[in-house]
């Protein structure tokens, strides 16, 4: 570890890696002329498997290539990293963050199902855990039913909630007394006994822990509804955050090493992205989505009105997970993506085959293509689940009316707005490494449908989890590299939001002057797509602002309400401006040649991939 | 690249095999170090906790949660059985008397004076470990289990379904590349494992469930036959507690891929001796991959060299596993270091590959598997 007294001032070289399920990434960034730049990435297979067995292999060979790549030393002859830094040799500080082992698998328990539970369902959600089933007074299983369910499960960590404080304790305990009779055991580990959070009813406490205290590692934290129009969710999120670092990551193999190589704690890789999205958002003042689509699971995390907003989605992801989003999705709602007829039994095969190789990448352009359409699946039925879920989520002291509080799932819908979203940010290989920017576009616009007028961004190189634990140990550094080489713009979508009642309707009219003097004026129709090129600025390499007044047909909707005129500054970027005229809500041809032309008229029009190849499949 | 790898899947004529044999909860280890085992030895058991009744006696008796211990006629720890009386109120100086029953043979758990719910503790469910090698038990665990070792032939598989098992070898395709179906599956495969090539079809398998025989080992399988097999689209590949009546373990993947000839061949050498196989597989943190283990007669304990983990270099065998060469096999001719374009424009590290029929091509590292040859 460092030297503690260096001051950031003193730190020079930073090197961080964020170990994903499927490959560790590393960054090494360093202060030239006063300023904080991205200088090379590497990347090597994550080696939790056998016969590595140990993350921190992977996090060397991660290592290794950057010393390659930037010509710097910085592994010993012991494979140990160096610091400080000397010359050119070493690094200042090394970070880390971690997806390996998992992620965090977690059960949670409540006295009324669509009260307490839900309540805790959402604080566990919160915190970037799976939730593998909610356990509940009302949940219509016999108690000897719900603790065979409590045993067979083995959970990273159960949160018990239920009560309001000063309310009857009964219940509470009576759920307590299950779990202590199921006498749980951690999934991973055997060596500990399994972490039990309390956040109910405060009269409760006393019972619980006598319940409880003995079979598990209860901890006891605030009541998470202390009355039953508040939610208090943040204790019981930080409570999961540290049982998380101290009992689950620890068990993956390696981490206790690399945590004692880290000059800051080890941040779970959902967390960190988090932290930096969040940050975005209070910086500029806007509305944001930010996704990150890993091997197992994709996160989604909002900032509505101010509230920041996660979730995690269990099971959809792009290798360990293919199988399951497809599963999931259905094989129809993947290929209405695909302009071309696949075998189904060949196609069913190549998903399987990926999820029991996940490292391997797409050789062949059908390949790809066929991988980004399971991508816009897996994103849309991720957002789908955090709309539902955790949209409601409004963190500490969070204040409903009696009546928000009966009808508490539909009530969430409001936060999540697509037409007052400012700006949609995507992470995670499928989306960082798409070979074309303008695939990541199309992939953010099919699955999250953006209304109105809508940014896009892709995380350049899959680095905002080192930037988001980088913001806790140097924050000038982090937003340095964040505003500098992490984030590319891609662009703005304009999709304006109505349905249209025939085929030769246009949605609206537009008139984009440009910075270079040209104007882009024409009539969107119904059913097509068109880019306007609009990119960076070369000399401060930040996007090109552009003059647009649109004029939405009667019907459509393009932020100011159904038909009424807007007349804003938009951005430009790497793709340019992305008109969506497709409408809202978004269906495809049901008729198959249809739906093949049209998709490959906005393949084309948008530059998605090569004609060539579209001509050829 | 001196530090490009791509870890593949183990197949050797001969190593040193250790399984751990450990119960789900503490209890009694059966057998000693240094003795011999077979698959089928009971090398540990234990007892799991029954499962739980929760009875509400205070709402049975219509009594007060306070008064429930009062109540109860059987203490905690106390064994009770079906129908037996274990607690009792009576009210207008006994006129009146609520009585509650067992539903359950076993013992009360535990009497709550909070909620007035009493837990019963059904009868203890015996666990037994065994063996699952025919081998010599190396190490004892007191109380946990042991570790049985063996020196064996070795073949790890890609996927599989259906837990530990064992029988004799019968391979019934000719070569490695012929399919697996139905009609080459005589009646008399009762107890053994069965061998195929490239494929085995889902009449195959079934088949082989219904004359008794203990598993398949092939190279690949369908997976329409997986879902139709195993009733639902698997969607992460976490699988061995299937209860199919049979195991499967893949050599290659899905879809029709011949066996590895050196995989067939090693199967092939050892017809008639008996296999331990286990088809669980986990492709996630701390993996576990299906797995045949051919024991050996004579059992060496002593500890055999475990090979050092070679990386990617020219002149290594390996395997394709994405297409477009899907399991072709070859050997690597060169590592070029920069990055390079692939059909679909992504920039990738690559390698030069020869195949057995001198073509060559370029693939990415990461479509590679290494054959491990020890």
């Amino acid at each position: 570890m460092v030297d503690k007294k260096l001051t950031p001032d003193q730190i020079k070289i930073i090197l961080a890696t964020d170990c994903g399920s499927t490959t560790t990434k590393a960054i090494l960034i360093e202060k030239r002329r006063d300023e904080y730049r991205l200088i090379v990435r590497g990347e090597a297979p994550t080696t939790v498997e056998a016969p590595f067995e140990d993350v921190t292999m992977g996090v060397l060979n991660a290592v290794g290539e950057v010393e390659e790549l930037a010509g710097r030393k910085l592994l010993d002859d012991n494979g140990l990293i160096i610091r400080p830094a000397n010359g050119n040799v070493g690094t200042d500080v090394y970070i880390s963050t971690s997806s390996a082992g998992g992620g965090l698998q977690m059960m949670v328990a409540g006295v009324v199902r669509s009260m307490t539970a839900e309540s805790a369902e959402r604080a566990a959600l919160g915190a970037g855990a799976i939730v593998m089933d909610v356990i509940a007074s009302n949940d219509k299983r016999q108690p000897h039913e719900q603790i065979e369910r409590i045993r067979r499960l083995r959970p990273d960590m159960i949160l018990l909630s239920g009560g309001v404080d000063g309310g009857t304790t009964t219940h509470v305990v009576e759920i307590a007394e299950l779990i202590s009779a199921a006498d749980p055991r951690p999934r991973l580990g055997t060596g500990y006994k399994l972490p039990i959070i309390f956040a109910g009813n405060k009269d409760a406490s006393d019972a619980v822990r006598g319940t409880l205290s003995g079979k598990t590692d209860l901890s006891v934290v605030d009541n998470l509804r202390p009355v039953l129009e508040r939610e208090n969710l943040l204790p019981a999120r930080e409570k999961i955050h540290d049982q998380f670092m101290e009992h689950v990551m620890a068990q993956a193999p390696g981490y206790k090493k690399l945590m004692s190589w880290c000059d800051a704690p080890i941040m779970p890789t959902p967390g960190a992205v988090g932290s930096i999205i969040k940050k975005v958002a209070d910086i500029e003042g806007i509305e944001v989505v930010g996704v990150d689509i890993g091997g197992a699971t994709t996160d989604v995390f909002s900032v509505f009105q101010g509230v920041f907003n996660r979730t995690v989605s269990a099971n959809l992801g792009m290798s360990y997970s293919i199988s399951n989003v497809f599963a999931e999705s259905g094989l129809s709602n993947v290929m209405r993506w695909v302009p071309f007829h696949m075998d189904e039994r060949d196609l069913r095969n190549r998903v399987k085959n990926k999820m029991i190789r996940p490292t391997t990448i797409p050789q062949m352009m059908e390949e790809l293509i066929f991988e980004q359409a399971i991508a816009k699946e897996a994103l849309r039925l991720a957002f789908i689940q955090h709309r539902s879920f955790a949209t409601v989520l409004k963190g500490v002291q969070q204040q409903r009316t009696i009546a928000d509080a009966f009808e508490q799932s539909t009530s969430g819908q409001t936060l999540v707005s697509m037409m007052t979203l400012d700006m949609l940010i995507g992470s995670g290989g499928v989306l960082s490494h798409a070979p074309r920017r303008q695939q990541a576009a199309l992939m953010l616009i099919d699955a999250f449908l953006p209304e109105g007028i809508t940014r896009l961004a892709v995380d350049s190189i899959f680095m905002m989890p080192q930037l988001g634990v980088l913001a806790e140990v140097h924050p000038k550094a982090a937003t340095e590299v964040f505003n500098k080489d992490c984030l590319i713009h891609l662009g703005t979508c304009i999709a304006p939001s109505g349905e249209a009642k025939s085929s030769k309707v246009a949605t609206m009219n537009y008139t984009i002057e440009c910075p270079d003097g040209r104007v882009e004026k024409g009539t969107l129709e119904i059913g097509a797509m068109k880019l306007i090129p609009l990119g960076i600025d070369e000399k401060t390499n930040l996007p090109l602002n552009a003059r647009a007044i649109l004029e939405p047909s009667r019907g459509f909707d393009v932020g100011a309400g159904k038909g009424n005129k807007v007349e804003r500054t938009i951005s430009g970027g790497v793709v340019g401006v992305i008109l969506d005229g497709r409408g809202r809500p978004f269906t495809l041809p049901t008729d198959d040649k249809v739906r093949v032309t049209k998709l490959k008229d906005w393949m084309l029009e948008l530059d998605i991939y090569p004609r060539e190849a579209l001509e050829r499949v | 690249m001196a530090r490009a790898y791509t870890p593949g899947l183990k197949v050797t004529e001969q190593m040193r095999v250790v399984k751990e044999r450990i119960l789900p909860l503490k209890g009694d280890v059966l057998v000693q170090k240094g003795d011999r085992v077979t698959p089928e030895t009971v090398v540990a058991q234990t007892h799991l906790p029954g499962p739980v009744e929760p009875v509400n006696v205070a709402n049975i008796l219509g009594v007060p949660p306070e008064d429930v211990g009062e109540c109860m006629l059987k203490k905690e720890g106390e064994a009770i059985k079906v129908g037996e009386i274990i607690a009792r109120s009576s009210s207008f100086f006994g006129l009146f008397k609520a009585e509650c029953k067992s539903k359950t043979d076993g013992t009360i758990e535990n009497i709550s004076s909070i909620t007035g719910q009493v837990l019963l503790r059904g009868q203890p469910l015996p666990v037994q470990v065994k063996a699952y090698l025919t081998g010599e038990v190396v190490e004892v665990f007191p109380k946990e289990g042991v570790a049985v070792a063996c020196i064996g032939s070795f073949v790890q598989g890609i996927f599989g379904i259906g837990g530990e098992t064992a029988g004799t070898i019968r391979v019934l395709s000719k070569d490695h590349t012929e399919v697996l179906d139905a009609a080459q599956i005589p009646t008399d495969c009762q107890g053994q494992v069965l061998v195929g090539g490239s494929l085995v079809t889902a009449a195959a398998m079934k088949k082989a469930i219904s004359v008794g025989a203990r598993g398949i080992v092939v190279g690949g399988f369908d997976d329409r036959d997986l879902r139709d097999f195993l009733g639902y689209d698997l969607g992460v590949a976490i699988t061995g507690s299937e209860e199919l009546g049979i195991t499967l373990v893949v050599t290659e993947g899905f879809g029709t891929i011949a066996m590895a000839e050196k995989t067939f061949q090693l199967l092939k050498r050892h017809e008639g001796q008996l296999a331990c196989i286990n088809g669980a597989t986990q492709i996630r943190a701390g993996v576990i991959r299906p797995e045949v283990v051919i024991p050996k007669e004579t059992v060496a304990v002593a500890a055999g060299a475990e090979s050092e983990i070679a990386g990617l270099s020219i002149g290594s065998p390996v395997r394709i596993i994405r297409q477009p060469y899907f399991g072709r096999l070859g050997t690597v001719t060169d590592l070029p270091a920069p990055l390079q374009a692939l059909e679909s424009e992504s920039h990738a590290r690559v390698l030069e590959v020869k195949f057995d029929d001198q073509k060559r091509a370029v693939v990415p590292r990461a479509n590679v598997e290494m054959i491990e040859e020890i």
